[in-house]
């Protein structure tokens, strides 16, 4: 084959020698091949016997495009970086940094209970799981037990921010693959459950719910109420946002055998989380490492077979199903008792002892100024998000500041496979296998 | 069935026993074993570590085939060595494990590289380099990640490096809005854009260099 | 007893010496109405504002109310950039450049605490505001702001753009940043605010 003029590579006639419309003057449907100077439909090729299929021999004149960091398909400010060829991507290249933070350097700057409000923020969706996550690193490093009601507090904390945290990611999915009314309805589900945190921490998305020790508040009356209540309306909801996409054609067409990896590669890639279990890994931090008593809880952890985005979407509903069934078993077992643990090391006297005893208000001033202190060492905690595996690795030198706070971010190690995942595929799927990751660029790039 | 741990000891627990199976193995190499709250921390030295992952990730009794993490610890107290920190799991066994390599805080920070081992290890390494400038031997496309590539003030978690950074703010903005949004710096790309004229002088040095050195078909 | 004030009421300001005659005042109202009445917003959603903005945007909150529902991810076609979450010095001159892409007339709400001043994000990597990159119009406190603080930013921003009169176009004129430093405020004032205050100075020592 000749080469091609680039300049007059502007229309497909010029550069193909065809209109791209067929016989009726609509728009050819099948893709087209060079054959010569010329393009020929590839369904007609086939109709053909004895003929070779010649591969498009373009390598010099692949398109780079560039999707983001400001895009509103990127879940955050992710920048891709695609080569082309036609519309099929050959090459990705993803540049992350665009919400680069400094929370570990800042980590180190802060007390332990000063660095809740920042765990809130790396993983914006999960924060309450964030903030158990911490507050679980920091009692190993202390050495402390945290009382039973507490445990199961932080159970129903942690499955909630599950629920809300797969509800974004099932809405901007569908909202990405084009279907707008899932976001919208389970949305408001969302804002019941902003309105269950909000009675009880204060605060909607931000949460801070944990201190070191216990928690920041203990629920209020009636919340258990409001929490029965959401569990019962959610399944209804969910059902049918659910129902809208299981079995249409256009999210099968869309979803199924995209973006697929197999079990080895995954683990070998680190992923963690729905990828992973996508793929056929059982692996749960819950169930294999568990925390919270988790094994205490009956549930079981959604496992899929192919890997492709269409399993990871079924992994993830699944899983909020079980979440609700966790959060009924917590419900029932909720014990009474204190909240915080009797530790004047770590948990702030009654306040209005610290306004009218000299002795606890010098106990609050301590532990308000200086920060309780741990002993040297160092600890790796691992939990469950709904995006995989976080961790923390926190390294204590006695101080009441952390040496060194790593933040183990399941999304970054899962977009780190995109570049596997997206080889072959068409532009418009790139969309949807980023989507399935479920990114939230402020854990990604902290 | 593994239950939520519980009345973990700070130091003196029970050691994983890939701990003393890699003593066994490779002897003097492994420096030390701790146990801390639970969690075994094995110190290799740096010559051994690629040897030890790769004897973890292969060996029938231990297949630590995960990958957690890869990161570093700088201590305050300037005597104390930087680690270098890998985070292992076996996923079949339910074990986890803690290898660090301890660098002299003064000398050259390089350690090899794991990504041919744990394709896992690709970004998370780069982070490390990105955030401690720890210089990971055999990884094929060591840049920054998190920050910009001409970033010019250093290695944020360092402990010499102020949180504020080291330049003024209006200085920061302006190297910050100096840089070129568009630009595209893997070798990757370089090798099908011509975005390399746009490149800072001594990052297309080093490029040629790494080009001259791999050979004219350009990174991959 | 005495006299009470009568309550404030936000009204169009009239100035004597304005030349407005009857049919541009009436030109006036009808244009900003209308701008006003259809924001469109381009959401420049990094964090977690961002997360509060989509709640802003979806049933419970309904920024359609506003007639701000029509989102534009392309700057060419928006009229207000609300900039949702923290942005750090790698991101600045991707927003800038945004900002810069959007056709006159244009407004900014910054959102959150972050976009506004760098929140309590006082450290290397940080923009300590996205006022020392671009013009904001209205900011709105919060981490995250309330949706109905949102809402509320939104409503002031409504009664500036009422403001707006046609024959006066300084705010709308597109000011060139200095092309050496590639800055719009010189760089005394922006390390003036930038400048950590209260207790902040204390919050950069590691030691404990």
């Amino acid at each position: 084959m000749t080469s091609v003029d680039t300049t007059a590579r502007r229309t497909i006639e010029v550069a193909l020698g065809t209109s791209g419309l067929d016989a009726n003057g609509l728009p050819l449907r099948a893709p087209l091949v060079v054959q010569g100077q010329s393009a020929v439909a590839l369904d007609a090729l086939e109709a053909l016997e004895g003929m070779s299929r010649h591969e498009p021999e373009l390598d010099s004149d692949h398109m780079l495009i560039n999707i983001g960091p400001q895009h509103p398909a990127t879940h955050g400010v992710l920048r891709l970086v695609l080569e082309l060829d036609g519309e099929t991507v050959v090459r990705c290249i993803p540049h992350i940094g665009y919400l680069h933070c400094g929370f570990e350097k800042i980590g180190e700057y802060r007390q332990y209970n000063q660095i809740i409000p920042w765990t809130d923020r790396e993983d914006y969706l999960n924060s309450p799981g964030n903030n158990v996550a911490f507050a679980m690193g920091c009692e190993r490093l202390f050495g402390v037990e945290i009382t039973p009601r507490c445990t199961v507090l932080r159970v129903i904390a942690m499955e909630l921010a599950r629920i809300i945290s797969h509800v974004v990611w099932l809405g901007t999915t569908s909202v990405d693959i084009g279907a707008f009314t899932p976001f919208l309805w389970l949305y408001q589900e969302r804002e019941n459950v902003y309105n269950l945190l909000e009675g009880w921490v204060g605060a909607r998305l931000t949460t801070s719910m944990t201190r070191v020790g216990g928690m920041a508040a203990d629920i209020p009356d009636g919340w258990l109420d409001g929490l029965r209540a959401f569990i019962k309306g959610f399944s209804k909801t969910l059902e049918e946002s659910v129902k809208m996409l299981e079995t249409n054609a256009i999210w099968a067409g869309r979803t199924v055998g995209l973006g697929a990896m197999s079990a080895e590669e995954a683990v070998n890639a680190g992923l963690s989380g729905p990828m992973l279990r996508a793929s056929g890994v059982a692996y749960d931090v819950r169930k294999d490492f568990p925390y919270m008593d988790y094994e205490t809880y009956d549930f079981d952890v959604p496992v899929g077979t192919a890997g492709d985005v269409y399993d990871r979407f079924l992994v993830r509903v699944e899983e909020m199903r079980q979440s609700i069934r966790i959060l009924e078993q917590a419900v029932r077992r909720l014990p009474d008792g204190p909240v915080n643990i009797d530790d004047p090391r770590l948990i702030l006297p009654p306040k209005h002892k610290a306004t009218s005893e000299m002795e606890s208000m010098i106990h609050h001033f301590k532990l308000v100024m200086e920060g309780p202190r741990p002993p040297a060492g160092e600890c790796y905690v691992a939990v469950e998000s709904p995006k995989g595996e976080k961790g923390y690795y926190m390294v204590s030198d006695g101080s009441a500041k952390p040496v060194r706070w790593r933040i183990r971010p399941p999304s970054f190690v899962n977009l780190s496979a995109i570049p596997k995942m997206v080889e072959g595929h068409l532009l418009s799927d790139v969309i949807a296998i980023n989507a399935s990751i479920d990114i939230v660029m402020g854990e990604i790039d902290r | 069935m593994p239950a939520t741990p519980r009345g973990l000891p700070h130091r003196g627990g029970a050691l994983n026993p890939s701990a003393a199976a890699l003593s066994e193995r490779f002897g003097a190499a492994i420096q030390r074993a701790e146990a801390t709250w639970g969690e075994t921390t094995v110190v290799v030295a740096r010559e051994a570590i690629h040897e030890v992952v790769q004897w973890l990730h292969d060996e029938p009794s231990e297949r630590y085939d995960y990958l957690v993490d890869v990161t570093a610890v700088e201590y305050r107290d300037a005597m104390r060595p930087l680690e270098v920190v890998w985070h292992l799991r076996a996923l079949g066994a339910r074990r986890f494990l803690r290898l660090k390599v301890e660098l002299p805080s003064r000398g050259p920070l390089v350690v090899p590289s794991v990504m041919d081992i744990y394709s896992g290890a690709d970004w998370l390494e780069r982070e490390c380099f990105d955030m401690f400038g720890i210089t990971f031997e055999g990884h094929p496309d060591l840049r920054r990640i998190l920050l910009w590539e001409s970033y010019k003030e250093g290695y944020p978690l360092r402990k010499n490096f102020p949180l504020r950074g080291r330049f003024s703010r209006a200085e920061q903005l302006k190297q910050a809005l100096a840089q070129d949004p568009e630009a595209r710096y893997s070798m990757n790309e370089l090798s099908i854009a011509e975005a390399f004229d746009s490149l800072p002088d001594d990052m297309r040095r080093r490029l040629a260099e790494e080009r001259a050195r791999t050979g004219s078909e350009g990174g991959e | 007893m005495g006299v009470t004030p009568a309550p404030h009421r936000p009204s169009i300001a009239v100035d004597p010496k304005s030349q407005d005659g009857w049919v541009t005042s009436r030109l006036d109202f009808l244009v900003n109405w209308a701008r006003a009445g259809s924001l469109w917003p381009m959401p420049f959603g990094t964090a977690c504002c961002a997360i509060e903005f989509m709640s802003t945007a979806a049933s419970r909150f309904d920024l359609a109310r506003f007639g701000m529902e029509r989102l534009s991810y392309s700057p060419r076609q928006a009229d207000v950039l609300i900039c949702a979450g923290r942005v750090p010095y790698k991101l600045a001159p991707v927003i800038r450049r945004i900002y810069q892409q959007m056709p006159q007339p244009k407004w900014v709400i910054s959102m959150g605490a972050c976009a506004s001043t760098g929140g309590m994000f006082d450290n290397y990597a940080v923009v300590q505001g996205i006022d020392t990159i671009i013009p904001v119009d209205v900011y709105v406190p919060g981490c995250p702001p309330r949706p109905e603080a949102l809402m509320y930013g939104i409503l002031m921003l409504q009664q500036k753009v009422m403001r707006d009169r046609l024959r006066d176009s300084s705010l709308h004129t597109e000011i060139e940043p200095d092309p050496t430093s590639q800055l719009y405020i010189p760089p005394s004032r922006i390390d003036e605010l930038s400048e950590p205050f209260g207790n902040s100075v204390n919050q950069t020592r590691s030691n404990p």
